[in-house]
């Protein structure tokens, strides 16, 4: 569907070809990366369940009826019950919409903290420069983990508290990427011409260089949605993050993980959640990332 | 040479201090009243102001810092564990074989199988089998290592009875006498099989889990390694020349490939020391995972507090030494 540019359109159409052949192309490759469709699609679905969660949810997700207690996986209960005889399909389903807001809220905390040292460290250099990558440094030689868990243990256990925990361990992350993108950026000839037509700071890092810096910023947090998720459900599954009888999934797995024996279904249902939700954002992260660096690209999408 | 070496050792040093005081943040200035967090939740007020005096926590943050500081230093003092009374330090040392043992054992598993299957799905580039095993090793990072130990416990220990669900070693056996604190070492030196069965029959569930959670990232990294190698130039030379395909692959292209993957697992660290605290709390492992988790239930931030410092130290200098390894690994690098 390459449109020819028809004489004495203009500018504007040339463009609106350009971009119309540019995405045209992109929908081609990733039609062609089996792994990042299966993302979507399955990412598609996680929007869906959370949107809609409480009304797709057959059952009250925290009603208990003891009598119901392990009730294996029937038409009834399609997940079957836990051990307090609550729909384990309804509080899989509700736990969603839990987990799309824990990788938003990291992602938007560890993100935007990132993004604004990382865009003053890579503009202005010098010492504010040097002061933010060596704050960046000591925050990377710490196992993220082990620092999550001593930021919620000094403030205490609980969702909240773990998800602000995941965003103070991980800003370093975006800080050096932003730095990096600046860096490169900030000596293309565009930005020098933009600066010799007397654009000021605030202008050029706006409108010329965070545009460009977009696309690795948004691989780097499609990649972390799932981490972001993941390490929460790991922080709840040690007893730092949701509490009982939040329908969290990792707190799920860790109330379920005693009855693995006897009824298997009550943390398999839930960590399965977990894992698809994860490996969802990891083939889509990897396939944007294919799609966005030109490098990999001519190398034959490697 | 060792000009370079003295510039990262200074480096080194400057991150220990950075950590330090990120530490000491989280310890006595995030919490609203440090003395009461350290002293646990079930400590009287009497409790909470000897440990205020003890930590001197009405001094300046200065002086708190310094003595903190120096404490751990000179004293190795991480403070006292709420839960019995005894110095962090101690206990970290008591519980840290049993985990060491555990992470040994799943590298032995995970390392060479994870370089052979990256090496192989490198070799086989864009054919199905590439492509399958990409989709899996996506799939395994994405597993959460909590879902791969309930699923083992559940299939090779209920349904195939190979495994003990956990546990260290068989109660009827007993521990070997303690050398090493590692039981398989320990056995064996001591001739006392019965015990060396025992314990590596019960390494088996957790050590499996491990070696899993890490196969996916390694076989990615060698993949991708090996990939780059494999289209430079020596390497064509190298073929032109006449050499076999096996020699090309593992002189030219796996020697080589080895920096990106062995930088990987320096950094691999970090995930296996949180892999470790969720996994053994799975096959109740008395190691220093069990240990933390323990903590943490019971809010014995002196004892988090030690482990994290300790751990994190532990994962900054061997990635220092990783570092150093490329001198060894790459002749080139010389800075």
């Amino acid at each position: 569907m390459r449109a020819v540019p028809v004489p004495g359109e203009g500018v504007g159409s040339l463009i609106a070809v350009a971009w119309r052949t540019r995405r045209a192309a992109w929908v081609r490759r990733l039609r062609g990366n089996a792994g990042a469709l299966i993302g979507l699609g399955l990412l598609l679905l996680l929007a869906a369940v959370a949107a809609f969660g409480p009304r797709l949810a057959p059952a009250d997700p925290y009603r208990i009826q003891v009598v119901d207690k392990f009730l294996p996986p029937t038409l009834a209960h399609p997940f079957g019950t836990d051990e307090l005889g609550r729909d384990l399909l309804s509080r899989t389903v509700v736990g969603a919409r839990i987990s799309v807001r824990v990788a938003v809220t990291v992602l938007a905390i560890a993100g935007s903290t990132g993004v604004v040292l990382g865009t003053i460290s890579g503009y202005k250099g010098g010492v504010v420069d040097e002061v933010v990558m060596r704050a960046a440094d000591v925050f990377f030689a710490f196992p993220s983990f082990l620092l999550a868990m001593a930021i919620v243990a000094a403030l205490g256990p609980g969702i909240t508290n773990a998800i602000l925990a995941i965003g103070i361990a991980w800003w370093p992350r975006y800080a050096r990427l932003m730095r990096g993108q600046i860096l490169s950026l900030r000596e293309t000839l565009y930005v020098e011409s933009a600066r010799a037509l007397g654009a000021g700071d605030a202008r050029v890092m706006f409108r010329h260089i965070l545009p460009n810096c977009l696309a690795a910023l948004f691989v780097q947090a499609t990649m972390d949605a799932g981490l972001a998720i993941l390490t929460t459900a790991s922080l709840s599954f040690v007893g730092l993050g949701a509490t009982p009888p939040m329908a969290e999934w990792g707190s799920m797995v860790a109330q379920g993980r005693t009855f693995i024996l006897t009824a298997w279904w009550v943390p398999i249902f839930p960590g399965t959640a977990i894992a698809l939700t994860v490996a969802a954002f990891t083939y889509l992260g990897d396939g944007l990332r294919d799609l966005l660096d030109p490098q990999l690209r001519s190398r034959g999408g490697v | 040479m060792w000009a370079y070496l003295a510039r990262r050792a200074a480096g080194l040093v400057a991150v220990l201090f950075g950590m330090s005081l990120v530490t000491f943040a989280i310890s006595h200035v995030i919490p609203a009243d440090p003395a009461a967090a350290a002293a646990g939740l079930n400590a009287g007020q009497e409790q909470i102001e000897q440990i205020r005096r003890e930590m001197g926590l009405d001094r300046p943050l200065v002086e708190q810092y310094l003595r903190y500081v120096t404490g751990i230093l000179l004293r190795g003092d991480f403070g006292q564990s709420i839960m019995n009374q005894r110095p962090v330090l101690q206990d970290i040392l008591t519980f840290l074989p049993a985990s060491v043992e555990l992470a040994l054992v799943s590298l032995i598993l995970c390392v060479p199988l994870g370089i052979l299957l990256g090496t192989f799905t490198a070799v086989r580039a864009g054919r199905a089998s590439d492509a399958l095993t990409r989709l899996l090793a996506i799939l395994g990072i994405s597993m959460p290592v909590f879902l791969v130990a309930l699923l083992l416990q559940l299939f090779l220990y209920k349904y195939l009875r190979w495994f003990p669900p956990g546990g260290r070693i068989a109660f009827a056996v007993g521990p070997p006498e303690s050398i090493t604190g590692l039981y398989l070492v320990d056995s064996a030196l001591t001739g006392n099989w019965a015990a060396f069965w025992s314990a590596l029959h019960h390494l088996g569930l957790p050590a499996i889990t491990l070696a899993i959670a890490n196969l996916a990232v390694i076989t990615r990294m060698t993949r991708s390694a090996v990939l780059e190698i494999l289209a430079q130039d020596y390497v064509r030379t190298a073929r032109a020349k006449g050499l076999r395909e096996p020699v090309v692959l593992v002189r030219h292209a796996l020697k080589n490939a080895l920096v990106p993957v062995v930088t990987v697992l320096g950094l691999q660290l970090a995930s296996l020391i949180a892999y470790v605290f969720l996994v053994e709390v799975i096959f109740s492992w008395p190691g220093i995972g069990s240990y933390a988790v323990r903590a943490i239930l019971g809010l014995d931030f002196q004892a988090i507090m030690g482990i994290t410092l300790l751990f994190s130290t532990i994962y900054v200098v061997v990635n220092f030494l990783v570092d150093l390894t490329y001198l060894w690994l790459d002749p080139r690098i010389s800075y």
